[in-house]
């Protein structure tokens, strides 16, 4: 069975057909094409596939496209203005929190959801905030200090989250 | 006087020139080529471990409606294998499987879910035969071979002795022998494998986009198991999720893929799920190592005896190089004489093994380092000590003819001493909330590429192109695979440095094999080295006819004109050119500017002819590493927890400060990966551990402060005298760790891996017991 799925996309309406059964990453990558969020797992382990749901970070391959009718979803692409990098984006970019790249939106989007919660987390928050999300390529030790950077960032009004 | 600075990338923190992608989500992996109208390509594995193929039934599948293709092993007879004497693999079973999880079969249909059903319904008939899933197993007399033409179910045998171990042995003040096993481990990338193929029936051409870290190996393998002339192939190496090793070889998905799109006329795309990428394999073998050492009292080590056995898998994939290199680099850290070693790498009915960050050296090194703590401990000598009365002086060759002329052991031994407050701390760190705390430490080291090419064709080990036009902006073209290590951000800088140019003016294309020169690919950390000198080698061709150009323009000589990256002039009174001037001068001759830079690798790095297999360590410059690891172990569970590691590197010279330590600090956390937790287990050869949980990867919430230290020893042959920087500080945390844990626990030590708290609980407990026996005075 299918329905109408309406809920706002990346700030904008979105008004599809979608299966029950379409996991909300197959959705967001298949149907609409953003491609940002990435599949790493079978389901649940990696947090590669972290997007907002009402700017809550949520495993998009455990959720049902059909469950986020209503509400407002942000991808990776959502983040920065006017093609400009957000705070987190630059601070993963400066601070060489990415390397090969594929975790980094789903570190970016929970790092995002824990700034727009807490605009100034302790080591420990970001730690614990970051917990369900695997890089394989940095030893986090980069990543904890990119998301204290766009943390600065924020906070000096350079960028939003 | 005209103060004019050109511009030096090459030593700054640089982010990558690709992060905005990255971090924007518009890098684009293989996976996120969906195209419309691609089918989806499924594979259907073995269930069993080893059996005879007495049918593949595709009947019930065919029938399925929306499947496009089906292919089996009858599809193609030709066999891969990244190394040329050792190609056993078929893309698709024939006669025979040899490990769960084989592929035997595949399909391209309309979508995922109808090849899916179609896979389900495919059915295979087998006469199954023993399986063996340990290496002793398929070791044992009278096993049933894996392979007809390996007796014995050995892929290679290494033996040789170099000196005299008995007479070292009887030089020595101390000799100690003790066993270690190290459990697999898988690289367990962050991208799944994929590849898309699109089969165009007009040209009868493929382009296949590859996870990769070699576009030409895969270019190769595609033409073998195709049979189709290489001229017909385009190979696409998109951004990759990372490799460590298991992308080092062309793997089944991509050539099964190929098949599939030729066999459907058209494009298939197959991501395969991250079982099936545990499956497809290629880590690090289980390894068991005996290992004996001779030392006199201050140290001085007189001999050294190993024996290496490792469970390879069911093919050979890189097993052979794996072997030799665990006894070849024994050598090129310290200075050893009266060395023996003796190498099995074992066929087992497991997935075949690889290539995996650190290869073959990690688990002898683990092995090597944890004895000589141990010795050190036994002689009453600090265990910086024991490294100190073995340094090797540059430059020099090792007894197995490796070339080593830049040694930066001594400053990262002396950096982590000094950094991590050694000598003042050592044996002082009390009780911390009722746990008990340690320090350890230990020395690795790695090749900076090796120096014989896997496939001799006569070239040069590396080609770059550079493009200069009338933008005035320089495109480096090159097939170096960045697989998120940096590898197009180093090129870009060291082309920007030699032209004293801002890094904004370079752009590089790399990995489409219809526009780059043909690149070996991203493994052996060689692409800083070797293509980062054939980007130099371009840079500087450039450079001179850009000065020709400005002499001619200014009427002065060659050999007056000064380069100052955006300015050329003669002499400082000049005004000068600028750059845009002088391309426009440079093209004038025939437009378009195109360079080729080379570089190839010199005869002595090739290591010796001592023994078969010896040329395996050779490589130009050779990376060195120190770690101390500082832990606490509570005793009431056996958790451990890292609490600091300190890591210097030796990378001859940091190229960019930025990507070095991030390299350096996702070694270390790798190294530390596979001492703690991580384990590839099976059950009747299934691979149980085939999901990220069970499989268990430190989280953000495990893992420690890595404080780095980059030393610089300026190899002379380096690229600005740089060397590797992404491998070698792995093999130290291992031996770094289970050393503080001796520390903290009064001696325990912990000699096989991972060091689970099951495995510390355990031994806390067995010698509790014991000495509580002892108290009441023993008796039953």
């Amino acid at each position: 069975m299918a329905r109408i799925l309406e809920f706002i996309l990346n700030g904008r309406k979105r008004l599809d057909a979608v299966p029950d059964n379409r996991l909300l990453l197959d959705y967001l990558r298949e149907t609409v094409g953003l491609t940002g969020t990435k599949t790493g797992c079978d389901g649940g382990e990696c947090g590669a596939c972290t997007v907002l749901v009402d700017d809550q970070p949520t495993l998009s391959c455990l959720t049902l496209a059909a469950s986020v009718a209503g509400k407002r979803v942000d991808t990776v692409e959502s983040l920065g203005a006017n093609g400009a990098l957000s705070a987190v984006q630059q601070g993963f970019h400066e601070k060489l929190g990415s390397q090969c790249g594929y975790c980094t939106p789903g570190f970016i989007m929970a790092s995002a959801g824990l700034l727009r919660k807490n605009p100034k987390p302790s080591e420990e928050e970001i730690r614990s905030a970051l917990g369900s999300n695997i890089c394989r390529c940095t030893g986090y030790v980069k990543i904890i200090e990119a998301v204290q950077h766009a943390a600065k960032l924020y906070a000096a009004g350079e960028a939003r989250p | 006087m005209n103060e004019i600075t050109p511009i030096h990338p090459i030593g700054a923190y640089v982010p990558m020139v690709d992060g905005p992608e990255k971090v924007s989500g518009r890098a684009k992996y293989t996976a996120d080529f969906i195209q419309p109208g691609a089918l989806a390509g499924r594979i259907y594995r073995s269930p069993y471990a080893h059996a005879e193929i007495i049918e593949v039934d595709i009947s019930q599948a065919a029938k399925v409606p929306g499947v496009a293709a089906i292919v089996t092993g009858a599809d193609c007879d030709k066999t891969f294998g990244v190394l040329p004497i050792a190609r056993s693999e078929h893309p698709l079973a024939r006669d025979k499987v040899r490990y769960r999880g084989e592929p035997v079969a595949a399909v391209a249909a309309v979508d995922a879910e109808t090849a899916e059903k179609a896979v389900r319904l495919i059915k295979m008939k087998v006469r199954e035969l023993p399986a063996y899933f340990t290496a002793k197993e398929a070791l044992a007399p009278h096993a049933v071979l894996l392979h007809e033409k390996k007796p014995g179910n050995i892929e290679r045998e290494v033996d040789f002795e170099l000196g005299s171990v008995a007479d070292g042995l009887a030089s020595a003040d101390l000799v100690r022998e003790a066993t270690y096993n190290c459990a697999e481990v898988c690289q367990n990338q962050m991208e799944m494998h994929a590849a898309l193929a699109d089969y165009d029936a007009v040209r009868d051409r493929i382009t296949v986009h590859a996870s990769t870290q070699v576009p030409y190996y895969v270019h190769l393998m595609l033409a073998q198991i195709l049979d189709m002339d290489m001229s017909r192939i385009r190979v696409v190496k998109p951004f990759v999720g990372g490799g460590f090793g298991c992308r080092t070889e062309c793997l089944n998905i991509e050539l099964i893929t190929a098949l599939l799109a030729r066999k459907a006329g058209g494009a298939v795309r197959t991501v395969i799920s991250r079982e099936e990428t545990f499956i497809t394999h290629r880590g690090r073998p289980e390894t068991d190592i005996r290992m004996k050492i001779g030392m006199r009292k201050d140290g001085r080590i007189t001999a050294v005896e190993c024996e290496c056995i490792q469970r390879g898998g069911a093919h050979s994939g890189y097993g052979v190089v794996t072997i030799l290199y665990s006894g070849s680099m024994l050598y090129a850290i310290y200075d050893l004489h009266n060395v023996k070693y003796v190498g099995k790498r074992v066929l087992t009915n497991t997935p075949p093994c690889g290539a995996f960050r650190g290869h073959g050296t990690v688990d002898v090194r683990f092995a090597f380092e944890s004895l000589l703590d141990e010795m050190a401990g036994e002689l009453g000598i600090d265990p910086f000590a024991v490294r100190r009365a073995n340094y090797l002086t540059a430059p020099t060759f090792t007894d197995n003819d490796l070339m080593v002329n830049s040694y930066g052991l001594p400053e990262c031994i002396d950096w982590v001493e000094k950094e991590s407050g050694w000598q003042a701390r050592k044996g002082k760190l009390g009780p911390v909330d009722g746990k008990r705390k340690g320090l350890g430490f230990a020395c690795s080291h790695y090749i900076s590429g090796a120096s014989k090419p896997v496939n001799w064709t006569g070239e040069p080990h590396a080609t770059v192109k550079l493009k200069l036009d009338f933008d005035g902006s320089i495109v480096v073209l090159t097939g170096a695979a960045d697989i998120g290590q940096g590898s197009s951000t180093i090129l870009v800088q060291a082309v920007a440095e030699v032209l004293g140019l801002d890094i904004s003016r370079v752009r590089i294309v790399s990995g489409d094999s219809d526009v780059v020169p043909k690149d070996n690919g991203s493994y052996s950390s060689r692409v800083t080295f070797i293509v980062g000198n054939a980007a130099i080698d371009a840079a500087n061709k450039l450079k001179n006819m850009l000065i020709a150009a400005a002499a001619r323009r200014l009427e002065a000589e060659p050999g007056d004109i000064e380069c100052l990256g955006e300015t050329y002039r003669a002499g400082a009174q000049d005004k000068g050119l600028t750059f845009e001037e002088v391309v426009g001068e440079a093209l004038k001759d025939g437009g378009t500017i195109t360079v080729t830079g080379t570089y190839s690798t010199i005869p002595e790095s090739h290591g010796g002819k001592k023994y078969r297999g010896s040329a395996i360590g050779g490589t130009m410059g050779y990376s060195y590493s120190a770690q101390v690891v500082e832990v606490s172990v509570d005793e009431e569970t056996g958790v451990v927890t890292v609490d600091k590691v300190w890591v210097a590197h030796d990378c001859g010279k940091a190229l960019n400060r930025l990507t070095v330590e991030g390299q350096v600090q996702g070694s270390v956390w790798m190294g530390m990966g596979q001492a703690m937790s991580e384990e590839a287990a099976y059950h009747d050869g299934l691979l149980v551990t085939a999901n990220m949980l069970d499989y268990r990867v430190p989280t953000i919430e495990d893992s420690p402060p890595i404080a780095v230290g980059i030393v610089e020893s300026n190899d002379p042959h380096g690229p600005f005298g740089a060397k590797e920087a992404g491998e070698g500080s792995l093999a130290a945390f291992l031996p770094a760790l289970t050393n503080a844990i001796a520390d903290a626990t009064g001696g325990l030590r912990f000699n096989d891996l991972p060091v689970t708290p099951d495995r510390v609980f355990a031994a806390i407990d067995k010698r509790q017991r014991a000495q509580a026996r002892g108290k009441s005075g023993g008796g039953a």
